[in-house]
């Protein structure tokens, strides 16, 4: 394969979430200052040392501080720019209409779990923890919310509505990654981190595991199927059943 | 900036009183207070003669307190450790916020520890200063005896004692602990508990050793400085372990 | 040999000593580490190949690799070869010192190190091998011996190693810091030291802070394996069947060692370029035949740069579970070492401009570490933006950011300290013919290997995955995309690998045959080149040393270009050239 298809190849993945746009937009200005940046040095490094040999009086204003105050505020700007993207995803929490969904990472495998009609989860106990016997989670049968909670292993959820993710693990850090979705949040034991974010296009996209977590970190990955609401419904209502039973 | 391709006049043309024995080295009586070193012209560098007379004494004293200051990171870690733990509740699923702090009794007697290393701070201090007390070191550089360290090994070796005594005392308190059924692994704040006054008791524990090693020095060492060496730095040592003892033991009595 | 002179030569206290050995030390870790990551590279990108003598490479094979190249690379290479090598070789001469300030304690300081390399490198034959939570030991995979092979009897051995590390390296940098304030010779002032003895400075006031929380965080870790505590275990914490029950309430947080670790990972990262940046402003000036433009800014920034490294450490956690508040205030702290950083380059900038060096090697590998600084560093404003990093975290934009800096500009300035120096330790010239084209290689293949890795990073392909293909699910076409690129970028890798036997060659030919260096082959200013301060010349052993102005005084004048070392007195100097000297206010 020529090199230039294998650069084709890496592009930046298809954006697919609401937040996305605007942190690509950001992504990219960044990418382009940088590359002007180092362009620019090294053309006046370069330019410099090709040129004939002067003593210049130089001026420590001219070439130290003032290059200096116009690099500060460019990157002044650009950090004020991240912080307020930053600020719009991550300082509040997500809507109350937002759709609730619990992620478990666990040696090598995600999780996913719906509240269910009582939109509750149900308690979990890391004494009860059984993958073998269809109970990955440890769910407490004593406890009346997790009767309807339904865990599946592949994160299905309705297009253009807000997503609200309850991030657990069970065992070790883990780090979930959607690369469609802009996304990327530690799953850290003994915390549940809430991250929300919004799906605009219909498909199945990559989770991944992003951070280290032992032997099958390179194969713990799920799938993210976003599908109309109906179809979401439906695939919901099915499982939704099969759990009752 | 000026240009400093000449030096100050002085600093070039300072005078040396050859005949006063000003040359930097450790001829005039080791009561000098001139340090040498450190870029400030003392002309040390020829290669033969050694630095000013407290030089030697200077640099193991700035190393003791480099040490010291990373020792201090140390426990700055652990008690940060400490308060950060002590915080960390959560909110259960059923929305209530817990905090499964219970905090660690003290056992009484570590009062009594605390006023017994504070002595030891004391006569430490004394010993200290008995190393510099400046009739005597004229006395010793004259050659008549070795007044110094007769008077400054009963205040060492009362550090010693005292020093134990602090250690039996927290053996003392650890047992207590023991017995109330409180052990290292029993709670969130009994881990910090024994690790806390464990590492410091090691900490003293090298102490003790510092000290012996000086008791021995002043009796084995010929050089006035080595002995003085020693017994500064592991008196600062002490001072430190010491003051470091107090804001522990602060934490544990009314941060908990 | 006899027992005496073994004891004299191998477990001597003499600074040079110790330094040649801090240095021998660095180059076989340098070896070991480039070693394994050549063979994660191969093994990405053809994962059926077999390591001759062992087999298939495991994913657990891979993660070992993964941890004993970081380990072997950030510690036993980045740190010891600068600050202790190099430190020890070059910095008491450069202060105009014969001695280290403790130099019983600086060969102690060599020999813990050498042994925390032997019990680092013996996890690989324990059972389980070593452990696979890379160098960084995220607990709970790092505090629970069920969590992975390596994960026992590897991680603690691990352990063992990295805190005799931290004693070794905490009592080596006191020794720096003794020797820095104590030892300077006769007129040699704050303002009048080398750049290189700031970077050694700042470097080894960072150690003294870093090293003993990394030291406080390795006690609790152990305690938390052995003891039965929880700093860093949840309660109910269930890893691979192994349930961990809290005592009485007992809850810790793996982010706590997150905080202890970063605290100290991020200052290491500082000890390691720093003084990489003061070689390159002393070179840059030496072989320009200028005076370092800017000296006190430089002196600050150093300094600066140093404050900053210890405030920023959460920026490896804007996704590990911070207070997004305290990722905003992190990410300043961030990009506000964008601006000291900035000003170095200014001034090296400044400092060639209109020139015309004289390019030797060591001034190819300082020009080199200013464009691979320039390269590696303008990516580390779009990191430390939060928002950015959620996207771009643990990917290999990331591995390429800090390769770029640590794994090139750091070696690139190691490089060329070895060119600048080899004559003061061997009394021989490298070749330059063979030099120039080890630059032009290394340049190439460094570019070669770590540009793409953006690209692939961009792409999304994340760090410490044992391999692309294969892998089930979205994620397993997502990943098969990116290894033809992968495999350019191994092929880069072994490219660059290869160049490096030109160097080594260059060594060991220039060791036996390599013309033979006059006293001050560089026209250098510095005091490591005083005759009286000469390793190899011992004659004028006596001599008293004073310094009378600050470094890099060069001027053209018309018999050509004159240099005034910091040792010559004025009367000394030729009185007619001095007006010539850049003597400008800065």
């Amino acid at each position: 394969m020529s090199i230039v298809s294998a650069l084709h190849a890496a592009r930046l993945p298809v954006d697919a979430s609401a937040h996305g746009p605007a942190l690509d937009r950001q992504l990219l200005l960044s990418l382009w200052i940088v590359l002007a940046l180092f362009t620019l040095a090294h053309v006046i490094l370069l330019g410099g040392l090709a040129a004939r040999r002067h003593h210049p009086q130089k001026s420590v204003w001219q070439i130290e501080y003032l290059p200096l105050v116009a690099l500060a505020a460019l990157f002044a700007v650009l950090t004020i720019r991240a912080e307020r993207l930053w600020a719009a995803t991550r300082y509040t929490g997500a809507s109350l209409t937002a759709l609730q969904v619990e992620v478990t990472g666990v040696q090598f495998a995600w999780y996913f779990r719906y509240p269910g009609v009582d939109g509750t989860f149900g308690r979990v106990r890391p004494e009860l923890v059984a993958p073998g016997e269809g109970n990955p989670l440890g769910l407490d049968p004593a406890d009346s919310h997790s009767a309807d909670d339904v865990v599946s292993s592949q994160l299905m959820l309705p297009v253009g509505r807000e997503v609200d993710l309850a991030i657990r693990s069970q065992d070790v850090i883990h780090g979930f990654s959607v690369p469609e979705m802009r996304l990327k949040q530690n799953a850290v034991p003994g915390e549940t981190i809430h991250i929300h974010f919004t799906p605009t296009k219909t498909g199945t996209y990559a989770i991944l595991c992003t951070q280290v977590c032992g032997l099958g970190h390179y194969r713990m990955n799920a799938n993210l199927r976003v599908v109309t609401p109906e179809e979401f419904d439906s695939w919901l209502a099915a499982r939704e059943k099969a759990v009752q039973r | 900036m000026p240009a400093i391709i000449t030096p100050h006049k002085t600093d070039r043309d300072r005078k040396r009183h050859v005949e006063d024995h000003d040359n930097g080295a450790g001829r005039r009586p080791p009561t000098d207070k001139r340090t040498g070193g450190g870029g400030d012209n003392d002309g040390w560098s020829d290669g033969q003669s050694r630095r000013g007379p407290h030089e030697r004494l200077n640099r193991y004293r700035m190393g003791i307190f480099f040490a010291l200051a990373s020792d201090l990171m140390f426990f700055v870690a652990i008690v940060s450790t400490f308060f950060v733990n002590q915080s960390a509740g959560h909110i259960d699923v059923y929305n209530h916020y817990v905090n499964d702090w219970f905090p660690t009794v003290i056992p009484p007697i570590l009062w009594l520890n605390t006023a017994v290393l504070l002595i030891s701070s004391v006569t430490m201090e004394i010993a200290r200063r008995t190393m510099f007390h400046e009739n005597d070191v004229m006395d010793e550089w004259l050659g008549l005896g070795k007044p110094i360290t007769r008077r400054a090994l009963p205040w060492l070796s009362a550090t010693i004692v005292l020093g134990l005594l602090f250690l039996a005392g927290q053996w003392v308190a650890w047992k207590q602990l023991a017995m109330q059924g409180v052990f290292f692994r029993s709670s969130q704040s009994s881990h910090f508990f024994y690790l806390i006054t464990g590492v410091h008791a090691f900490h003293l524990f090298l102490g003790i050793g510092a000290l012996l090693a000086a008791f021995v020095g002043l009796y084995v060492s010929r050089q006035l400085e080595t002995r003085q060496i020693i017994v500064d730095c592991a008196g600062w040592y002490w001072h430190a372990m010491g003051l470091l003892w107090i804001f522990l033991f602060t934490l544990l009595v009314f941060f908990q | 040999m006899t027992l005496t002179s073994l004891r004299r030569r191998v477990f001597s206290t003499d600074h040079h000593v110790i330094g040649v050995e801090y240095l021998l030390l660095a180059l076989t870790a340098v070896v070991i580490g480039t070693t394994l990551s050549l063979l994660m590279r191969i093994h990405l990108v053809w994962p059926d190949w077999q390591l001759p003598l062992h087999g298939p490479i495991l994913p657990e094979d891979y993660l070992a690799m993964v941890t004993i190249h970081g380990t072997v690379m950030l510690f036993f290479v980045l740190t010891t070869a600068p600050q202790a090598g190099f430190g020890n070789l070059i910095l008491p001469a450069q202060i105009g010192s014969r001695r280290m300030a403790f130099p019983v304690l600086n060969a102690m300081s060599f020999w813990l190190t050498a042994v925390a390399l032997v019990v680092l490198l013996s996890s690989t034959f324990v059972p389980g091998g070593s452990p696979i939570s890379g160098w960084t030991a995220y607990p709970p995979l790092s505090a629970v011996a069920s969590a992975g092979p390596g994960q026992a009897m590897g991680m603690d051995l691990w352990l063992a190693s990295i805190a005799l590390f931290g004693i070794a390296a905490t009592i080596s940098s006191i020794n720096t810091l003794v020797t820095i304030i104590k030892l300077r010779c006769d007129g040699m002032t704050w303002e009048r030291m080398p750049l290189t003895v700031w970077g050694w400075f700042t470097a080894a006031l960072l150690s003294v802070i870093a090293f003993s929380v990394l030291l406080a965080a390795i006690l609790l870790l152990f305690c938390d394996r052995h003891a039965g505590t929880s700093f860093f275990l949840p309660a109910g914490d269930l890893v691979n069947g192994t349930l961990h029950v809290a005592h009485k309430g007992a809850n810790g947080s793996p982010l706590l060692w997150l905080h202890l670790f970063w605290f100290f990972g991020h200052p290491e990262v500082y000890i390691a370029i720093l003084p990489g940046f003061g070689v390159t402003s002393m070179l840059l000036a030496n072989f320009s035949f200028r005076r370092v433009f800017g000296y006190r800014i430089m002196i600050a920034t150093t300094l600066l740069i140093g404050l900053l490294g210890i405030l920023l450490w959460g920026h490896h956690m804007f996704v590990a579970g911070l207070n997004p508040f305290a990722a905003s205030a992190f990410s300043v702290t961030t990009m506000a070492i964008a601006v000291p950083a900035s000003a170095k380059v200014l001034s090296w900038i400044a400092t060639t401009w209109r020139s015309r060096p004289s390019y030797k090697t060591a001034m190819l590998f300082s020009l080199g570490f200013v464009s691979l600084f320039i390269a590696g560093g303008l990516t580390g404003p779009i990191l430390a933006q939060p928002i950015l990093d959620e996207y771009l975290h643990n990917t290999f934009f990331v591995v390429a950011h800090f390769h770029l800096i640590m794994a090139m500009a750091a070696v690139f300035g190691l490089y060329a300290a070895t060119y600048y120096w080899f004559p003061l330790m061997t009394g021989r010239m490298m070749s330059e013919r063979l030099g120039r084209w080890h630059f032009w290689l290394t340049l190439v293949g460094a570019y070669a290997t770590f540009l793409p890795m953006h690209l692939t990073g961009l792409a999304g392909e994340p760090r410490h995955y044992a391999q692309l293909a294969g892998i089930p699910n979205a994620a397993g076409v997502m990943l098969a995309r990116l290894v033809p690129l992968n495999r350019f970028i191994t092929y880069s890798a072994l490219f660059l690998a290869t160049a490096q036997l030109v160097f080594l060659w260059n060594v060991v030919r220039s060791l036996r045959r390599g013309a033979v260096a006059t006293e001050n082959p560089w026209m250098a200013t510095t005091l490591e080149w005083h005759p009286a301060l000469h390793p190899r010349h011992s004659a004028a052993m006596g001599e008293p040393i004073a310094v009378h102005r600050q470094p890099c005084q060069y001027a053209a004048t018309p018999s050509g270009e004159t240099f005034l070392p910091q040792w010559v007195p004025d009367t000394l100097a030729d009185t007619t050239t001095e007006a010539a000297f850049d003597t400008k206010p800065e």
